[in-house]
This record gives structure tokens, C-alpha cells and sequence, in this order.
């Protein structure tokens, strides 16, 4: 069939809402961004489970230890299904892996920033599971049936993980001074970068235009944005916290709340790698895979001489 | 609140040694999490450890409970009290789970020797006359199956992997041992001798040793001391870490 016709089959099925999937045909470029795009937030889930693992062993009481933990386990399973996700595209997972060490697949920049405070663990909870969630929903409507599939099921346990940041948040917002000042220190130190999260505004971003053709993605950078900050500047209410923006405040001809301008500086400087936290992420990961490798090597040869020892039996 | 002032009967220290020493392993085996040497056994290391922070919950809240009804008109005890408010000399944990992760080997080899322990125990406690206990334990063993099963599976696969693994379980092997006697030397507040679990310990051991192609090793000395509070240097740290903000801030909510 010739390429113009596969490409009219591939885009009439985006167009009547069929997903894709792996042994359909699609276009070398499909496959590409969506590789690029799963994989890295595979690799996000996989980071981010270091700045919340920062604080499993000091969680203040034993309660909010098991919450923690089962979170950063959550986002683990996450990182499973979508390395699997990302498989059916026919990259194995051990290639991602390898990209991400090596510098050539990105994760989200949000995981270069510090976990000070106890309180942080709410605040990444709140905002950053947050604005995760925004782009996730409409995820789990992308053109690629794999990808929107995982994306359901991970949708269910963020919303669970960003209503218990809020909790932690609200509990120490009722809390002492001190608690109060923590929760307060902890939003006006997560808000701008998770505002970043959203990625470059529509009028920069390069990857943009094809994703929302091929219905991989639904929304652009700056809508979920503006979701995000109405979402966010009512719910700060509830915590009797603000947030750190002097020209954050609601239009009503927009229907929209108004926000100052985001520093762009930073944000390209932290994708560049020079984020307070971009070394040490890198350096964890890198030496997980590398004192780990001994494990997996050993792992395989043990299988290897079961499969020997069993075929000897059978023959 | 200053647990040393409390006169603690032997049950309720039996009870806090159950609950320290589970703690104090789910807190080691928390370290891996994240940092884990393979994504499916970062989580299964980190669900071990989520299972005995359970336990070690279930454990103080029942220690709690009885201390509060027979402490009508002193300060109310929780399990975050019990756990974040005792010190070094307090806990009763076993030395083993207090010891440093070291290598996978070296974690997966305690896991293995703890749980095959705690399996024995448990099922001792199933008969205990506190109904509590033995509902706590009855839950537990479902738990420890489980990690029996996954560690033993490890133990055999890093026993007969590669030459480096094997090389790498000995050396945890050599290190560990003097570690696994205290299972089974009693203390006052052992409400039934664990000496008695020492032979289907071993037996258990030595039949996943020869899969493994490991020795076990012949006797030698034990260490002891976590059952009575005289712990390693390591415990110190474990608390001051782990204790931290319940320390820094005292009376406050979480």
C-alpha cells in the first residue's frame, strides 16, 4: 500500500477516536514521540521516587511512614507500566534505562529540586502530583491504546496520592507556629516549579503542534497550565496558605485567575542540568544500576543453568 | 514521657520486643527503596518492608492499649510514643535487624534467616493467651510465607549465580551469622523459650544452603545484647534519624 494511503488509514482512525496500537502501522514519527514521550515519564516516576525516598526513613510518625512509602512503591509500579507501555514500540526497556544514565532521555525537570522539609512531602503530594494529574487525565484518552490504557490505571492512584499530600499539608496547617510556617515555606518553594511542569509556553514549544494532531496529546502546555492555577489557587484557601505570586488574582472576563510570569531562565537552566538536585538524581540512579549489575548478572546465569539443569532432565 | 520510669512487665516487653524488632528491620529495608538493583525487586524489598512496618504497628498499638488501661491517670501512649519516644537502651530489638543493609546479599541473607525465624515464632504464638498476640501473628504468618518464599529463592540464586555472587553471600554469610544465635537465646520476658526453635531453624537453613551449594557454618560464638538493650553502634543512628522530628518537635500532630 503506498505511504500516502497508510498514512490516511492511520490518521482516519486518530480522527474517528480508534486507538493505535502496537502492530498497527504508523508513522515513523508517531512511534518516535511516543517512545520519547512515555519513556520519559516512565523515567519521571522512576527520579521522582527519590525526593519522597528522601524522607521515608525520617516520616514523623509511623502512620505517615506507611503512606509514604506505599507511595514511593506506587510510583515504582508506575515506572513498570510504562517502561512495559513503551516496549510494544519496540524500544526494550534496557535501552530506556541506558538513555536515561547517559544523558539522552530527559525526565521532569520538578525532581531536580530539593525535599527540605517534612513538609514538602505534602506539598509534592499536592502540587506536583497535581499538575502530574492534569496532564495525565487527558492522557488517558491519547491515541495509543498501550499508553492511555496505563495511564487509567496510574490516574487512580495519583488522585489518591495528591488527596493525601493535601491532607499532610492540612494537618500541619492546623498545626503549631512551626508547622504552619513549614507548610507555608513548602508551597512558596514547589509553586513556580510546578507551574513549569506544564513545560515551555505554546508559542515555544516545538512538539506541540504534530502531538495535538495525533491526539496524543488533548491540551497544550498553556491550558492545563491555567487549569492547574484556578485548581490550585481555590484550593489554598482550604489550607489558609497563599501562594507566591503578587499578581495572582481572578478575572472574571477571563473566568480565569490572572498569574505572574513564570522564570524562564530557571526553567531551561534545570533542564540544562544545573538544578540544585540534577547531579545527585543522576549519581543515585547510576549507582543503583551499577552496584546492582552483579544481582541481575546473577540472576540470568541462575536461570540459564535451571533451563540447562530441566532440559537435561527432560531429555 | 520517660518510658525508663514505667515498670514494664515481662509481657509488655515481650510485646516491644516484637514490635522493635520489626520495626527496626523495616526501617533498614526501607533504605533500598529506590535505590534497588532491579525496578520488580525494588518493590518487592520495599513491600517486605511496608509488611513489617505493619506488624511492628500492630504490635505497639496493642502495647499501647494495655499500657493505657493500666496507666488510667499518667499520660497517654500510642504507637508513635512507643516507637519514636524510647531510646537505645529501650528498644529490644535483635541485633540482626539492626546491622547495615551492606549488599543484596547481605540484606536478602538477614531477610532469609529473620523470616524462617520469625515463621517458627509466630506459629509458637498462635497459641498465646493473649488473643491479640495471636491474632497479630496469624495475620503475620501469611506475610512471612511470602518473604520467606522470595528471599529463599535469592538466597539460592545468589548462592548458585555467578562466581561473584557466590563469593558476595559468603562474605554476608561470614559476616551474619554470629548474629542469628540471639534468635534463640531467651530473655526473662520470653513468655516460651526459643531455644527450642533452634533445630527446625537450622534444618530449614541447611536445606536451602545445599540448593544454594553453601556451607552452613559449624557453631562458633554469638553475639547478644538487643533482647536487654545492649545494642550495636549502629541503633543510635537508626533512632536519631528515624526520631527525629518527633524529637525536634515535641507534642506536635502529623
Amino acid at each position: 500500500m503506498p505511504l500516502a494511503d497508510l498514512e490516511k488509514i492511520f490518521q482516519d482512525k486518530i480522527d474517528a477516536e480508534v486507538k493505535i496500537e502496537p502492530k498497527d502501522w504508523m508513522p515513523e514519527a508517531y512511534r518516535k514521540t511516543n517512545v520519547r514521550q512515555i519513556s520519559q515519564h516512565a523515567h519521571s516516576e522512576i527520579i521522582g521516587m527519590l525526593p519522597e525516598g528522601n524522607w521515608i526513613s525520617r516520616a514523623p510518625s509511623l502512620k505517615r511512614k506507611a503512606i509514604l512509602i506505599a507511595k514511593v512503591q506506587d510510583e515504582a509500579g508506575h515506572g513498570l507500566y510504562l517502561y512495559s507501555a513503551a516496549e510494544t514500540l519496540g524500544t526494550s526497556r534496557e535501552q530506556m534505562i541506558d538513555d536515561l544514565l547517559t544523558g539522552k532521555a530527559k525526565y521532569s525537570s520538578i525532581f531536580n529540586y530539593p525535599t527540605l522539609t517534612w513538609a514538602d512531602m505534602g506539598a509534592v503530594g499536592w502540587l506536583v502530583d497535581g499538575a502530574a494529574i492534569l496532564n495525565q487525565v487527558m492522557l488517558c484518552r491519547t491515541s495509543y491504546g498501550p499508553y492511555a490504557r496505563a495511564m487509567v490505571r496510574i490516574c487512580k492512584e495519583e488522585s489518591f496520592h495528591q488527596r493525601q499530600g493535601f491532607e499532610t499539608l492540612l494537618v500541619l496547617s492546623k498545626g503549631t507556629d512551626e508547622q504552619k510556617a513549614m507548610c507555608q515555606d513548602a508551597i512558596n518553594r514547589w509553586w513556580w516549579p510546578s507551574l513549569m511542569m506544564f513545560g515551555p509556553k505554546d508559542s515555544e514549544s516545538v512538539n506541540s503542534d504534530m502531538s495535538i494532531k495525533w491526539k496524543i496529546k488533548r491540551k497544550t502546555n498553556d491550558e492545563l497550565r491555567q487549569q492547574f492555577v484556578d485548581m490550585i489557587a481555590e484550593q489554598v484557601k482550604l489550607l489558609g496558605m497563599t501562594l507566591p505570586d503578587p499578581n495572582l488574582k481572578w478575572n472574571a472576563a477571563r473566568n480565569h485567575y490572572d498569574f505572574g510570569e513564570i522564570n524562564w531562565e530557571e526553567f531551561w537552566n534545570v533542564v540544562k542540568g544545573n538544578g540544585p538536585c540534577n547531579r545527585k538524581r543522576m549519581e543515585a540512579r547510576r549507582k543503583a544500576h551499577e552496584e546492582g549489575a552483579w544481582v541481575r548478572e546473577a540472576a540470568m546465569a541462575y536461570a540459564e543453568k535451571k533451563k540447562t539443569r530441566e532440559g537435561r532432565k527432560v531429555a | 514521657m520517660h518510658f525508663q520510669f514505667i515498670t514494664l512487665n515481662n509481657h509488655l516487653q515481650y510485646i516491644l520486643f516484637l514490635a522493635d524488632s520489626t520495626l527496626i528491620l523495616s526501617q533498614r529495608n526501607s533504605e533500598w527503596c529506590a535505590h534497588g538493583p532491579i525496578l520488580e525487586q525494588d518493590i518487592a524489598i520495599t513491600n517486605i518492608s511496608l509488611d513489617l512496618l505493619g506488624q511492628a504497628r500492630n504490635f505497639y498499638q496493642h502495647a499501647a492499649n494495655l499500657l493505657n488501661q493500666s496507666n488510667a491517670n499518667g499520660e497517654t501512649v500510642s504507637e508513635d510514643s512507643l516507637a519514636y519516644l524510647r531510646n537505645e537502651r529501650e528498644f529490644k530489638n535483635l541485633l540482626i535487624t539492626e546491622l547495615p543493609n551492606g549488599d543484596w546479599a547481605q540484606t536478602i541473607l538477614r531477610q532469609f534467616f529473620f523470616s524462617v525465624y520469625q515463621h517458627l515464632l509466630y506459629s509458637r504464638l498462635l497459641k498465646s493467651e493473649d488473643k491479640q498476640i495471636a491474632a497479630i501473628a496469624e495475620k503475620s504468618l501469611k506475610e512471612i510465607t511470602y518473604h520467606i518464599k522470595w528471599s529463599r529463592e535469592w538466597v539460592v540464586r545468589l548462592g548458585d549465580g555467578t562466581e561473584e555472587s557466590n563469593r558476595r553471600i559468603k562474605a554476608a554469610l561470614d559476616y551474619l551469622w554470629m548474629y542469628t544465635g540471639e534468635f534463640f537465646i531467651p530473655a526473662t520476658f520470653e513468655e516460651s523459650d526459643p531455644s527450642s526453635l533452634r533445630e527446625q531453624w537450622l534444618e530449614t537453613i541447611k536445606e536451602v544452603f545445599e540448593e544454594a551449594t553453601l556451607e552452613l557454618p559449624a557453631g562458633g560464638f554469638m553475639q547478644q545484647g538487643g533482647k536487654t538493650g545492649n545494642h550495636t553502634e549502629y541503633l543510635g543512628y537508626i533512632l536519631a534519624e528515624m526520631q527525629t522530628l518527633q524529637r525536634t518537635y515535641p507534642g506536635a500532630e502529623w
